[in-house]
């Protein structure tokens, strides 16, 4: 029997997660009268911004549309510039580029767990009184995001906003005696990760159920993160080309960022969505470790988003030991970057932490970028958070208003969402 | 034993990279929550106080709501510290001020952009158009260990000492090939330091995110670049990127002002 009451619950800034949001939640009787995730970010019209900027910046630019996942923004950036501009890049290029890839979503991860998700489940407002209580906790939390740090920093010069990654190529090359220390490190990692499905399968998920669509990209012979083409759980052909008019952006006046919706309907990106979509060319062992914390393909629940992310974060680290064996196999050598042959429309996707980045530029022949369109993971995840949270609230009304709260909070955190990326606000248009 | 400092981080329009950044102090975290109380940091934490003394900010100004909690921390805090690009300079936003708002939200909104204020945007503004900065921290993103230099600064009651020469100087001391010898040209005779040059040493040039330098040779600049064989319009955009050019663009069809202080 439901419960019937009034509730109005209204949370001013949204702490531990990226960017500006608040939800505001108003329940007469036990039905909905308002339930929204606004979001309040300030927009940044990078879409203008980048109009008029010469190809070569176009990435440099992108990059600063989030600090968190720049290295998904610049490889995206990078695919649609090199698309357009019909410049094949190398095989060592594509190596490096996918090894800062995959430390940028392990270092995003192991960020989003240990910092804005263990305190929930220590019952603490942050990570700060779990430095003092659980040090042993900080310090693997802190090693497995310095590590993941310093694969970018070899590679790309820094992990915020990433240097060498150019049009043509990387214009930096890391030394043998550094990937041999980052592989060796990354073989010692596996301990910290290890450490961290111990403390992660000690918390009790939320029981939340509810189907969706997933869609992500799906790649030729290894798990989709760097490359591969769009693919969706319902069926109905998606392709690069066909993305952005099958994956229609709105707006809704509450949020600064636009919502998306499939042709048929609500979908959902990110690491569950690619556990889901690819679980059979996930490595052994993280697909172990999934089954050890009870989360096994079509997982429906929002709040597995956190597992699956743990699982993806063993399963890039091995992926990134083979790259750097492949790189030291092949023997790194100083590379010039390779030059444009063409111009004309390009894309980019690339699977972000939180999910399907999509970047589409035109390039005109003087190299000059004329129009840009991006969509972004977590505009692409506001319309399913919104409804989880309109199927969940009610509910669990019989819980105290505080216990609500608390797990309209996680559910939004489960998601990670990333509020700047998603007001970076691109092609707006009110029908 | 004294109290602890309280320290507060705000964020305005940006990216959150240099809040990020101060967060990739893996090593130094730890000790740093020792010294002081972190009242306010959302993107990490819970709490949430009024009461601090020092304020870093992050992120530049383009909306009216920003200007009125600007001024109330500013009321609040003993000191303030412009954090990152987007607070110190204006940042890469600023490139949305070559264009006119009312152009910017027809391109973006659509025609109807008038009934929804939660858009509405104005020329970006870095946080010393509207409040005096005590300090700044430069760089898009900040370097951590300027960070780190000028937070032991404050915590020590000593003034931070900011580079105030250019990037040239920071790349000879990394034993970088200029880059204008490899064939390519860049900012950093006219930028500011204090970066190591990392952008150089990484095989890419100066773009010029730490703003300029005080007192800058600007015009020598432009014709040396010219003398490498860039057309005015390029010059401008190399100019322009870190909001800092002055001068009115020639080629560009919209009429705008480039400066964004």
């Amino acid at each position: 029997m439901p419960v019937k009451k009034d509730l109005h619950i209204r949370i001013d800034e949204l702490t531990r997660v990226e960017g500006h949001g608040n939800v505001v939640i108003d329940l007469k009787k036990g039905r909905i009268n308002t339930l929204n995730l606004e979001i309040i970010e300030s927009p940044r019209f990078f879409e203008v911004m980048l109009r008029g900027r010469k190809y070569d910046e176009a990435h440099h630019i992108m990059s600063r549309i989030c600090g968190i996942c720049a290295v998904s923004h610049t490889s995206a950036s990078l695919k649609a510039i090199e698309a357009a501009m019909k410049i094949n890049i190398s095989r060592q290029a594509t190596l490096l580029r996918k090894l800062a890839f995959c430390a940028e979503v392990i270092q995003s991860h192991v960020l989003h767990l240990y910092f804005l998700v263990f305190p929930d489940f220590l019952g603490e407002g942050s990570i700060v009184p779990i430095m003092s209580a659980h040090p042993e906790i900080t310090k693997r939390g802190l090693m497995l995001k310095r590590l993941a740090n310093e694969i970018c920093a070899k590679v790309a010069g820094r992990h915020i906003h990433p240097i060498s990654l150019s049009p043509g190529g990387v214009t930096h090359t890391p030394k043998p005696s550094e990937l041999k220390k980052l592989k060796a490190q990354l073989e010692a990692s596996f301990d910290d990760l290890e450490y961290t499905v111990d403390l992660l399968s000690k918390v009790r998920v939320r029981e939340f159920t509810k189907p969706r669509e997933y869609i992500s990209l799906k790649d030729r012979g290894e798990y989709g993160i760097y490359g591969g083409v769009p693919c969706t759980s319902r069926k109905y052909p998606l392709s690069e080309k066909t993305y952005a008019k099958k994956l229609k952006e709105y707006v809704v006046p509450h949020s600064a960022a636009k919502h998306a919706k499939s042709p048929k309907g609500t979908y959902m990106v990110g690491a569950l969505a690619r556990l889901n979509n690819n679980w059979a060319q996930l490595g052994k062992r993280a697909r172990a470790v999934s089954k050890r914390l009870g989360l096994s393909p079509v997982c429906h629940n929002p709040f597995h988003n956190n597992t699956a992310q743990l699982v993806e974060c063993f399963h890039l680290t091995g992926q990134a030991i083979s790259l750097i064996d492949e790189l030291l196999d092949m023997g790194v050598k100083k590379e010039s970057l390779k030059k444009p042959k063409g111009f004309g429309v390009g894309f980019g996707l690339v699977e972000a932490p939180r999910g399907t980045l999509y970047h589409e530029y035109a390039i005109n022949k003087d190299g000059i970028v004329e129009t840009a369109n991006c969509i972004i993971p977590t505009a692409q995840n506001l319309r399913s958070i919104e409804e989880d949270l309109r199927e969940m609230v009610p509910e669990i009304l019989d819980l105290p208003k505080e216990e609500i709260r608390k797990a309209v909070e996680s559910l939004v955190r489960a998601y990670d969402p990333c509020i700047s990326c998603s007001t970076h606000i691109m092609n707006v248009r009110f029908e | 034993m004294p109290q602890k400092p309280k320290v507060a981080f705000f964020s305005f329009t940006c990216c959150e990279g240099c809040q990020l950044a101060v967060l990739s102090c893996e090593d130094e975290l730890p000790e740093i929550i020792k010294d002081v109380n972190i009242v306010n940091f959302r993107e990490a934490f819970d709490q949430r106080s009024e009461d601090y003394e020092i304020a870093f900010i992050e992120g530049s100004i383009s909306r009216k709501d920003e200007i009125h909690k600007l001024k109330k921390i500013r009321a609040k805090a003993r000191v303030v510290v412009a954090l990152g690009a987007c607070s110190s300079t204006g940042g890469l936003n600023c490139l949305k001020n070559l264009y006119p708002m009312e152009f910017v939200k027809k391109e973006v909104y659509g025609k109807n952009a008038s009934r929804y204020p939660r858009f509405d945007t104005m020329p970006v503004k870095p946080v010393d158009a509207f409040i005096h900065v005590d300090h700044y921290i430069h760089g898009c993103p900040i370097p951590k260990k300027e960070f780190l230099s000028v937070f032991t600064s404050l915590l020590m009651g000593s003034v931070p000492v900011m580079a105030n020469y250019p990037v040239c100087v920071d790349c000879k001391m990394a034993g970088n090939i200029c880059v204008f010898e490899k064939g390519m040209t860049c900012v950093g005779p006219v930028t500011r330091a204090g970066c190591d040059a990392i952008c150089v040493t990484y095989g890419c040039v100066c773009w010029g995110c730490r703003g300029f330098v005080d007192d800058p040779n600007v015009a020598s600049h432009e014709e040396t670049l010219k003398r490498y064989g860039m057309a005015h319009s390029e010059v401008i955009r190399s100019f322009n990127l870190y909001g800092e050019r002055k001068m009115e663009p020639k080629a560009a069809s919209m009429k705008s002002k480039t400066k964004c202080r």
